[in-house]
């Protein structure tokens, strides 16, 4: 490579690096002054505390439950928006959209407004005896409620890239529709669908608006990380840096492990 | 088969450009609005914030509004929040010229971080409990000892905002009293299914039906227009508190005196007094 190709390269690059930098800072260091606030000592005595532990434990829990109410009642629905043409369809897909912008406070009123005591399904529920709210399940309907659209998102743009063909062939071949799901569909989806469900995972860890709203605050039952967090910038500040150290950590290991095993390159250019 | 992806028609591409185009206006257009509001160097004279505690919210609109039509150069902004997490942002360096707290310990926190004087802290006002109950009863309440009987969803503040600290010292009073049984707040406090973030909250959930009692200021219903909503049930005065408010600049400008000047004349004392408040004196 001649000197000029090699200086014009470097110059590219070096201009590159400049205007990429901002960015990277502006999401880099706020990360990294609410780490430097916490001291180890500090971490390990509010993460033993049985308060702060509990709210770890509820988050997790609620977590892992509402990302499977979105997987078993997301994938029907991504794959009838990827694969049907119908009136009405960009009217759904959009309501889809809705959750994704919309204020978790609106959210949060309207999952009041529909399953609480007084509210359209609420109502008869509790004539059953069910109320929702202040209970874990209003957790995790917050959750579901706001988090869902971005697997019912990922998974409609990845079961649009696969070739209705090759479902067709397998389908002249004699697998049911089912099989054809299974045993094509699926695999070739797999990759997008599971991003899908880790952001859809890491949007409902950090759930608040609706949950506070909807769910209300207690320990142990609705008070998850977040709202531990939230509350405990009022009461003690050490806590909510001390659990918001421990969200960051856990939101960030999470993330980067799922990418490493989705076989995405993590450290190496 | 699928066919080949067609290009972009000329049609498409011009709206895509105009989208673009309105899409890169607003854009400026808020930089600027946000760049001219916030950014310039020196605050705007004129305006004054005040950050003033939830419960206080209506009666300091009211005042507010007083104060824009008596001083023409002013306007009055107001930051809503509970009291510890006003004092929070204060002591942090959020830009306030009037802190309003509804008790001492939060006005102590900016009092103590040094960021207001001791000296120029003000109590203006009282406020009192009340517990409030959708009108439709679900829980069948006709007395405060009904708040102890099992399987009522009862909502209160969290401790750490002063209405629940006040909440937490009603039942430690009722507990000591001889008209209620020693466990009394214990019983109470175990009926608990939410400790909201601020008090408006606890009077929403109330409101909506979805508690079935909830304990608040008595400012905040005489202010409230949902009277076919909910109810109230009166704590007596032997065992309610006093909840004192306090009232101090940050700024030691003249126009933050002026309106601690004017919460404090007369005629505040009486907008605060509609708003279902005690009068300092």
């Amino acid at each position: 490579m001649s000197n000029r190709r090699l200086w014009y390269r470097w110059r590219q690059r070096g201009l590159l690096a400049v205007v990429a930098l901002p960015a990277s800072l502006f999401f880099l260091t706020p990360v990294l002054a609410l780490i430097w606030r916490v001291s180890p000592e500090l971490l390990t005595t509010h993460l033993l505390e049985p308060a702060t532990f509990q709210a770890i434990e509820l988050s997790l829990r609620t977590t892992f439950t509402s990302t499977l109410i979105t997987l078993i009642l997301g994938t029907p629905l991504a794959y009838v928006l990827a694969r049907w043409r119908f009136r009405g369809r960009a009217i759904l897909d959009t309501l889809i959209d809705l959750p994704m912008v919309l204020p978790p406070a609106v959210a949060g009123i309207a999952l009041l407004v529909t399953f609480g005591r007084d509210g359209w399904i609420g109502s008869y529920l509790s004539q059953w005896g069910i109320t929702i709210p202040f209970t874990p399940l209003a957790v995790v309907l917050a959750q579901t409620f706001v988090a869902a659209p971005f697997y019912i998102k990922a998974a409609t743009a990845s079961f649009m890239r696969i070739d209705v063909d090759l479902e067709s062939a397998a389908a002249i071949d004699g697998a049911s529709p089912l099989l054809v799901f299974r045993y094509v569909t699926l695999p070739l989806a797999s990759m997008g669908l599971l991003s899908g469900l880790v952001m859809t995972w890491a949007r409902s860890l950090g759930e608040f608006g609706a949950t506070i709203i909807f769910a209300g605050n207690f320990p142990g039952q609705t008070q998850t990380m977040p709202l531990a967090i939230y509350l405990g910038f009022e009461l003690a500040f050490n806590v909510a840096l001390t659990l918001a150290v421990i969200l960051l950590v856990v939101s960030f290991s999470v993330l980067l492990l799922i990418k490493w095993g989705l076989g995405q390159r993590v450290w190496t250019p | 088969m699928r066919l080949p992806q067609k290009g972009l028609t000329l049609k498409h591409t011009l709206r895509l450009c105009f989208c673009f185009l309105h899409f890169c206006m607003i854009a400026v257009l808020t930089a600027c609005g946000v760049l001219s509001t916030n950014v310039s160097g020196d605050p705007i004279q004129d305006d004054l914030t005040i950050f003033v505690a939830a419960s206080l919210t209506d009666a300091f609109e009211d005042i507010g509004q007083q104060f824009e039509s008596n001083s023409t150069r002013s306007d009055v902004v107001l930051n809503i929040a509970g009291s510890s997490q006003l004092s929070q942002q204060i002591i942090r360096g959020a830009p306030a010229d009037v802190f309003a707290s509804a008790n001492h310990p939060q006005m102590e926190v900016v009092v103590d971080a040094g960021v207001i004087d001791r000296q120029q802290v003000e109590l203006f006002a009282y406020n009192e409990l009340i517990v409030v109950y959708p009108r439709t009863n679900p829980a069948q309440l006709s007395a405060l000892i009904d708040l102890a009987r099992p399987g009522v969803k009862l909502v209160v503040a969290a401790e750490a905002v002063p209405v629940g600290g006040y909440t937490q010292s009603f039942l430690a009073t009722a507990s000591r009293d001889p008209a209620f049984p020693s466990s009394y707040q214990t019983n109470v406090l175990e009926n608990v299914v939410s400790f909201e973030q601020n008090v408006r909250a606890v009077l929403n959930k109330v409101m909506l039906g979805e508690a079935d009692a909830g304990i608040v200021y008595r400012s905040d219903v005489a202010t409230s227009m949902d009277e076919d909503l909910i109810a109230v049930l009166e704590i007596p005065e032997h065992l309610n508190v006093q909840a004192a408010y306090y009232i101090a600049p940050i700024q030691n400008t003249s126009i933050s005196h002026q309106f601690i000047d004017m919460i404090l004349s007369p005629a505040g004392q009486e907008i605060l007094e509609s708003y279902g408040f005690v009068p300092r004196e």
